[in-house]
């Protein structure tokens, strides 16, 4: 992908068929830890992609106009782990003043999204395409959408994934790796969209 | 002077091999699942990734536990992560100039060791509270376990997906059906996933692993 590659097919590529958690193994541990509940998985999701938004943004600004002039592209991982850090806490603070409600809601995930490699994965792989600031932004909104649509679609299996009378070995984590094969096996009959 | 000599390399051991085994960090820890499952669809690649991370988990672990007695309790996470972020950086220029067809296959995942959970776990649980000496010892245990976990999960989808077993080049053996027929949906995503859970439930089933 370059410079001229579309918003859309950016958008489309990162919700459905480059899908972080089902193509790119990012965000794993919230994937399997989060997913048992829908509404905390609501929660979550929402939480990740406010922050893939942010930090997308940050990131590509400070890559495309310091990294690449100065010619200092390898200290991307240094730097991005830090922005990445620091906007989680300025997003923390930020919607505790302003907003309660919403806080109660994300608030317990938002220190968990700092270790989140979809986080740093998606501005990396912004890094990778050599995207524009605009077009690192669509792609982390595509990202987090398509991490919270994978969370869901994960919750609402798992919620009934617990009823079933399954072999006590199979019985939670097995059982979700197994369903998310599944998913993964579905989600590639997209591959051929764009 | 004998046993003092004899007890720390003793507790060396106990220290390796509790990470090795004990508290695999894939296996038993589930820790650390997306290098598990994204590097691992050749044997290579896992083996690359498992050097790298013992690479970065023993210069992260030693520096760690030498500056463990200034770092103030406050900021210790925020070191930790550079320290991390440093050794990653170090690791990924030295892959792309010795060996950039690792580098180019590992890709993004080479970055990620830094948000590597187990990492940053055995830095805050093992190195900043422990000598230098047994933090190496954690280092090299938990390190060689996660390569091991690596390893088996690799060596099962480039079976099963190619139908050989080719080690840095070298083509070790092929089965004569499957090479011709490779179940290609192994060394795919999904393939990943079953694999993992697969051998979750094994390990589970062989009382290896307790249920939840």
């Amino acid at each position: 992908m370059n410079n001229s590659t579309s918003l859309i097919t950016i958008f489309i590529s990162m919700v459905i068929i480059n899908n972080l958690i089902l193509t790119k193994f990012l965000g794993l541990c919230p994937f399997f830890g989060v997913s048992k509940k829908l509404s905390n998985a609501l929660s979550m999701g929402a939480a990740v992609t406010l922050v893939m938004v942010i930090a997308s943004l940050a990131t590509s600004i400070i890559y495309n106009y310091i990294l690449i002039p100065y010619k200092v592209e390898f200290m991307n991982i240094i730097i991005y782990i830090l922005v990445i850090a620091s906007l989680v806490q300025i997003v923390e603070l930020t919607i505790k003043r302003t907003n309660l409600i919403l806080y109660n809601a994300l608030g317990i995930y938002l220190p968990l999204i700092t270790t989140n490699c979809a986080v740093l994965g998606i501005t990396l792989i912004n890094a990778n395409n050599n995207f524009s600031v605009l077009q690192s932004v669509i792609s982390g909104l595509g990202g987090g959408l398509g991490f919270t649509l994978m969370l869901l679609i994960m919750s609402g299996i798992r919620e009934r994934l617990e009823l079933a009378d399954a072999p006590s070995s199979m019985r939670g984590l097995p059982a979700a790796f197994i369903v998310a094969a599944l998913l993964a096996l579905a989600f590639m009959g997209f591959s051929g969209l764009l | 002077m004998e046993i003092e000599k004899v007890k720390p390399i003793k507790k060396f051991w106990q220290e390796f091999k509790k990470g090795f085994v004990i508290t695999n960090p894939v296996f038993v820890l589930v820790l650390g699942l997306c290098p598990t499952l994204a590097v691992t669809s050749s044997i290579d690649n896992a083996l690359g990734m498992g050097i790298g991370v013992i690479f970065v988990l023993l210069g992260s672990n030693i520096i760690i536990s030498l500056i463990r007695r200034f770092t103030p309790p406050i900021v210790r996470i925020p070191v930790f992560i550079v320290v991390i972020a440093s050794f990653v950086t170090i690791l990924s220029l030295v892959f792309e100039a010795f060996i950039p067809p690792l580098y180019e296959a590992l890709g993004i995942y080479l970055a990620l060791i830094v948000v590597n959970c187990i990492i940053l776990g055995r830095a805050e649980a093992f190195a900043s509270k422990n000598t230098v000496f047994y933090s190496i010892a954690d280092a090299l245990g938990i390190g060689m376990g996660f390569t091991l976990s690596l390893f088996i999960v690799s060596f099962l989808r480039e079976i099963l997906g190619t139908g050989k077993l080719t080690v840095f080049g070298l083509n070790l053996f092929s089965i004569p059906v499957l090479s011709q027929l490779p179940l290609s949906f192994f060394i795919m995503p999904p393939g990943a996933f079953l694999v993992l859970g697969l051998l979750l439930a094994l390990f589970r089933w062989l009382g290896v692993l307790k249920n939840e």
